[in-house]
């Protein structure tokens, strides 16, 4: 098990096990979203409440948890980068941030269109929204640090302290609705207990769920692929990969 | 093992070595020390002329417009904080001295915090009078000011060491700053809205409070580790 890890952990033997599973999470992934979201957005029952409205549900639920679960894990890969020096982790953290910057743009555009009709107002000035709004400028630093300097491991780990030191910001956003009282509704189903949604609405939810995780994952890997071969362009393993390929490069 | 009198010996002589370094050059570049406070007269006065002429809801705003122009204000020297140190191999002298890098980073944001961050905050008091705020509040605000650019100072100081030595610092270092400065200005702004309504200024503060011994406890380490990295 520790020697798979380790192994893992050298660029090329990650590139092929990227290689070999991102077409699988990639087509898993964009099915399963095709199912959430014809599920979700034809089938389920409208809301008692919000009526058809509350169907952007698909949509901005499952980008606005993973703009957090991608902070998080960038956050990660960022201290592991600056504890163990790793250079995966530095390329998998600079990977995550442009997907995670993405999400949380979906997350705020969907939020904005879901506000209107129900708050009567695109934006208000509540804790949930304007945290949300820090992480989108968090992701954005990591992003411009991550080319703001030439020597690539000196950027990446400069990259990295912004991504830990912004983490105070995940659990603000998370439980925001929890400590503020705020014109945002509360947890809907990670919450604690019994979930305060019926199954015929959940399910096509979890759907969309998983199905956005595996399509982040998926974008994730490929673009630490596309980072490695940019990186260790000079080094023997990206030559051997072109030498076998020679259409590519024609 | 150095005893613990050589210990505060050396970090006094450090803090006395550093102090007077940063007074010499500000008092080469006195221009340095004032920008940012007339800077401060500025934002405040385009505050003033973009409203109708003696608005009432200026008073009502002041308190975020003396933060906002305080914090904006503090950002204009960060970007040159380690610069001509980067420049003229002081900071690389600085990472094999004997005296822990830590040390010197920290006593380097103290003496910017002073030369930099206190005038502001002492400059907001007359800016808030002229902006028709109660003078009763006013403590509150300096307070509020005094560890709201204190924090600032710490965080502009990390992402400061982060791009030692990059052309474009000046641009990229607001945006890795003022997105975490945005509880600062929640609780330093709250506390004088809560005096402001007859509530208890004291919680906002404390809050305030909170986040200053939090940063100052991880941020030098963070920014001396981030200063060893331009020369990895």
């Amino acid at each position: 098990m520790w020697t798979w890890f380790h192994r893992l952990a050298s660029p090329p033997s990650f590139f092929r096990f990227a290689d070999r599973l991102a077409p699988w999470l990639g087509w898993m992934g964009f099915v399963l979203l095709a199912v959430g979201w014809v599920w979700g957005l034809g089938f389920a029952p409208p809301d008692y409440q919000q009526g058809d409205a509350f169907r952007i549900i698909y949509v901005h639920v499952p980008a606005a948890a993973l703009s957090l679960g991608l902070y998080t894990g960038m956050a990660i890969a960022g201290a592991c980068a600056l504890i163990w020096r790793m250079k995966l982790a530095e390329v998998v953290m600079l990977a995550m941030a442009p997907v995670g910057l993405v999400m949380t743009a979906i997350t705020l555009l969907t939020g904005m269109l879901w506000g209107k009709p129900m708050w009567g107002a695109w934006w208000v000035w509540d804790a949930r929204l304007t945290a949300e709004l820090v992480l989108l400028f968090l992701f954005l630093g990591v992003i411009v640090l991550g080319d703001a300097i030439e020597d690539p491991r000196r950027s990446a780990r400069a990259a990295a302290w912004i991504a830990v030191v912004g983490v105070v910001n995940v659990p603000i956003v998370k439980f925001s609705v929890d400590w503020w009282n705020s014109l945002h509704q509360g947890a809907t189903i990670l919450s604690f207990g019994k979930p305060a949604i019926t199954l015929d609405m959940a399910i096509p939810l979890y759907v969309s769920l998983l199905a956005m995780a595996l399509v982040a994952a998926h974008a994730v890997l490929r673009r630490a692929q596309v980072r490695l071969l940019q990186r260790e362009a000079r080094t023997q393993w990206v030559k051997a990969l072109r030498a076998q390929e020679p259409e590519a490069q024609s | 093992m150095p005893s613990r009198d050589a210990a505060g010996g050396v970090a006094m002589k450090a803090l006395r070595g550093i102090f007077s370094r940063e007074i010499a050059l500000l008092r080469m570049q006195i221009l340095d020390a004032v920008l940012p406070l007339a800077f401060y007269l500025l934002v405040v006065l385009m505050f003033a002329f973009g409203t109708r002429a003696n608005d009432p809801t200026l008073a009502g705003l002041a308190v975020s417009i003396l933060w906002v122009g305080a914090l904006l204000s503090a950002l204009l020297p960060l970007p040159r904080l380690f610069a001509s140190e980067f420049e003229d191999g002081t900071l690389e002298q600085w990472c094999l001295a004997g005296t822990p890098l830590v040390l010197i980073v920290a006593l380097k944001l103290f003496a910017h915090w002073c030369l930099n961050g206190l005038p502001l905050a002492v400059m907001a008091l007359p800016l808030a009078v002229m902006l028709g705020l109660e003078s009763a509040g006013l403590g509150y605000l300096a307070l509020g000011l005094m560890m709201g650019t204190a924090i600032l100072t710490l965080l502009g100081g990390l992402s400061a060491s982060l791009l030692v030595g990059i052309p474009r610092a000046g641009s990229v270092l607001p945006l890795l700053v003022l997105p975490l400065m945005v509880p600062v200005v929640i609780f330093g702004s709250g506390a004088v809205r809560a005096w402001q309504v007859g509530g208890d200024p004291a919680a906002p503060l404390y809050f305030l409070g909170s986040i200053f011994a939090l940063a100052v406890t991880a941020l030098p380490w963070a920014c001396a580790s981030a200063l060893r990295n331009a020369y990895d």
